[in-house]
């Protein structure tokens, strides 16, 4: 059979026009799973507030923030997140402790005083690090850390803020070293080497110029970890004892938002009033990491835009 | 002159000290990271065996093997991948391919490295709000592959866009130059030379999903189930929720176990994350554009 010009030119373009229809098809499943995040960040905030709105109605958003004492199985139940909160930032205090100056000690040696391969092999400790589940540093910790505070600080338990702020240190350092790295990592050579030129060492170079210059992608890296450390829910659910207490200092018991959330949900009421609190913990809970976040990748995107030439 | 001199000795001296600490540092870190894989490796090892990995949990979790669980723990990954996986690399290259520059990308950006800091027990919550209980799927397998599939996500995007934009624009524009429409060019050539970072970025992000708890806490997972799941709507064990039952939950559990259960635990990430990780190294430098 023989195929005439004109036949031929109305195959093609009949392909043409399906590829430009498949095309158009695909064009807009990309851009409709490239809006998802912003729907999902959205669809988080609206649930949390939905499921939460019981109790704010009911026991009311001022009272929980305010409120110094958490029965909530007891009679009159009481739903205060004081408690809870204190002892999530002092948690997280103790765990920026450790994660602030090693954090940022190893990201400065790693980057600025070792070689290439010593760099290669420091990844894939960091990449190590961060992929052990949180669960397993929970038991690390009840298994090690637990008796080692126990018996050297003499306590009567070694579930303590301080037990716990320390995993969540450790935890946090894969995320604060990284970042960080890459921030010294951006400085430009061409200021370590006037730097150098002007007759300064290494180390007056470091921390008259390169630390400075990356200042602002180190802060990026302590606040996502600082993110971390207070979203971070198993270790301290495992580690802190969870007594729902306003803590004086670091060797007593607390119990945090998160491990509230994750201890008292199995036991709830579906849609109750106990239920709706939870929520409620939630909802500020995601306001401070909401807030830590978008701080942090501010901050990174401008000093992106600093070192693009 | 002896001023300057014992000035430039003085930072010398700092110089060496700083060596010092800042090494020390890193030799925390790295101690902390050999002290947490040397801990699970020496007290896991004896606790695995062939019946230890094949066989269900007995006398209340204090017998047996963890078969069940690991089947629990991959068939949850699996379905997580199944659902992820499409959204997250057409997320990708809508980002790297089809973004234009302007505020909504902006806003896009913001959204997925917001989400990559949302706390895992925040999307539990979520999980547990609309898809056990508004959609009623119940406390099921479906219902964490959602919640998990939601955390992942930004991992899997960020990753597919780098895995994207390392590919040259020689080879996109020889394709458009060829007749291919955009999403020819993007299917035939750019995604198949980005396979490997893809991939590779995937496997990273779906490991660390299934070493995560507090979702599945709250929205399927079940604390003892001696069965395997027979429907996606069915609940299921998973090893880090195992553990966690095992090693705060149930009194007098043999050591070996717990650390037993941790080891295939950790062995399952770790290992498929650094083999990911090598290969991916591997791949960048093979091919050089």
């Amino acid at each position: 059979m023989t195929v005439t010009p004109t036949e031929k030119a109305g195959r093609l373009t009949g392909r043409t026009t399906r590829r430009r229809a498949a095309e158009a098809v695909i064009r807009t499943l990309i851009y409709t799973a490239g809006l998802l995040s912003i729907v999902i960040l959205l669809a988080i905030a609206v649930f949390l507030f939905v499921e939460a709105r019981k109790s704010i109605a009911e026991v009311g958003l001022g009272t929980m923030l305010s409120g110094t004492q958490w029965f909530p199985t007891g009679t009159p139940r009481i739903f205060g997140f004081l408690p809870l909160i204190i002892g999530s930032l002092m948690v997280t205090g103790v765990a920026l402790v450790v994660f602030v100056p090693v954090g940022i000690g190893a990201a400065v040696f790693i980057s600025e005083f070792s070689a290439g391969w010593f760099k290669e092999v420091m990844k894939s400790v960091i990449e190590f690090m961060a992929a052990v589940p949180s669960v397993v540093y929970g038991f690390l910790g009840v298994a090690v850390l637990i008796p080692w505070v126990k018996a050297t600080f003499g306590l009567t338990s070694g579930m303590t803020a301080l037990t716990g702020g320390l995993v969540l240190g450790v935890m946090s350092l894969p995320t604060v070293i990284s970042i960080s790295e890459d921030a010294l990592h951006a400085v430009p050579d061409a200021l370590r080497q006037g730097s150098l030129a002007l007759g300064n060492t290494r180390w007056q170079t470091i921390y008259k110029v390169v630390v400075p210059s990356a200042s602002s992608g180190i802060f990026a890296g302590v606040m996502l970890g600082l993110g971390r450390a207070i979203g971070e829910t198993m270790a301290v659910l495992m580690l802190t004892g969870n007594a729902a207490v306003i803590p004086t200092n670091v060797f007593e018991s607390v119990r945090t938002m998160t491990g509230t959330i994750a201890a008292e949900m199995g036991e709830v009421v579906f849609g109750g009033l106990h239920y709706s609190v939870l929520f409620s913990v939630g909802l500020v809970l995601f306001g401070i990491t909401f807030t830590i976040n978008l701080a942090a990748d501010l901050v990174l995107e401008r000093q992106r835009k600093r070192w693009r030439r | 002159m002896s001023d300057r001199n014992r000035r430039a000795r003085n930072a010398r001296t700092v110089e060496a000290v700083m060596k010092v600490v800042t090494g020390a540092c890193v030799a925390l870190v790295v101690g902390a990271a050999v002290l947490i894989l040397g801990k699970i490796v020496i007290s896991g090892i004896p606790g695995i065996s062939l019946e230890f990995l094949f066989s269900k949990p007995g006398m209340g979790m204090r017998a047996g093997g963890i078969f069940p669980i690991i089947v629990g723990t991959l068939m949850l990954v699996t379905l997580t991948a199944v659902l992820v996986l499409p959204l997250g690399i057409m997320a990708g290259i809508y980002l790297a391919e089809y973004a234009p520059k302007n505020i909504v990308t902006r806003i896009v950006r913001l959204s997925i490295a917001n989400m990559a800091g949302v706390p895992s027990i925040v999307y539990g919550l979520f999980g547990l709000a609309v898809f056990v209980l508004l959609m009623q799927f119940g406390k099921s397998l479906l219902a964490s592959a959602l919640t998990l599939t939601c955390l992942t996500l930004p991992v899997i995007i960020t990753s597919t866009e780098e895995a994207l934009r390392q590919i040259p624009s020689d080879l996109r524009q020889a394709a458009l130059a060829l007749g291919a429409t955009r999403w020819r060019a993007i299917y035939k050539v750019i995604l198949p030379a980005a396979a490997p970072g893809i991939v590779t970025g995937s496997i990273l992000g779906l490991s660390r999903a299934a070493g995560e708890t507090a979702p599945i806490l709250v929205t399927g997972a079940a604390f003892f189930l001696p069965r395997l799941p027979d429907s996606v709507f069915s609940q299921y064990m998973s090893l880090p929720y195992h553990l966690y039952v095992l090693a705060t939950q149930v009194p007098n559990v043999p050591p070996e176990i717990t650390w037993g259960t941790a080891f295939v635990l950790v062995a399952g990430v770790s290992i498929v994350s650094m083999i990911a990780g090598a290969w991916r190294s591997v791949q960048r430098r093979k091919v050089k554009w």
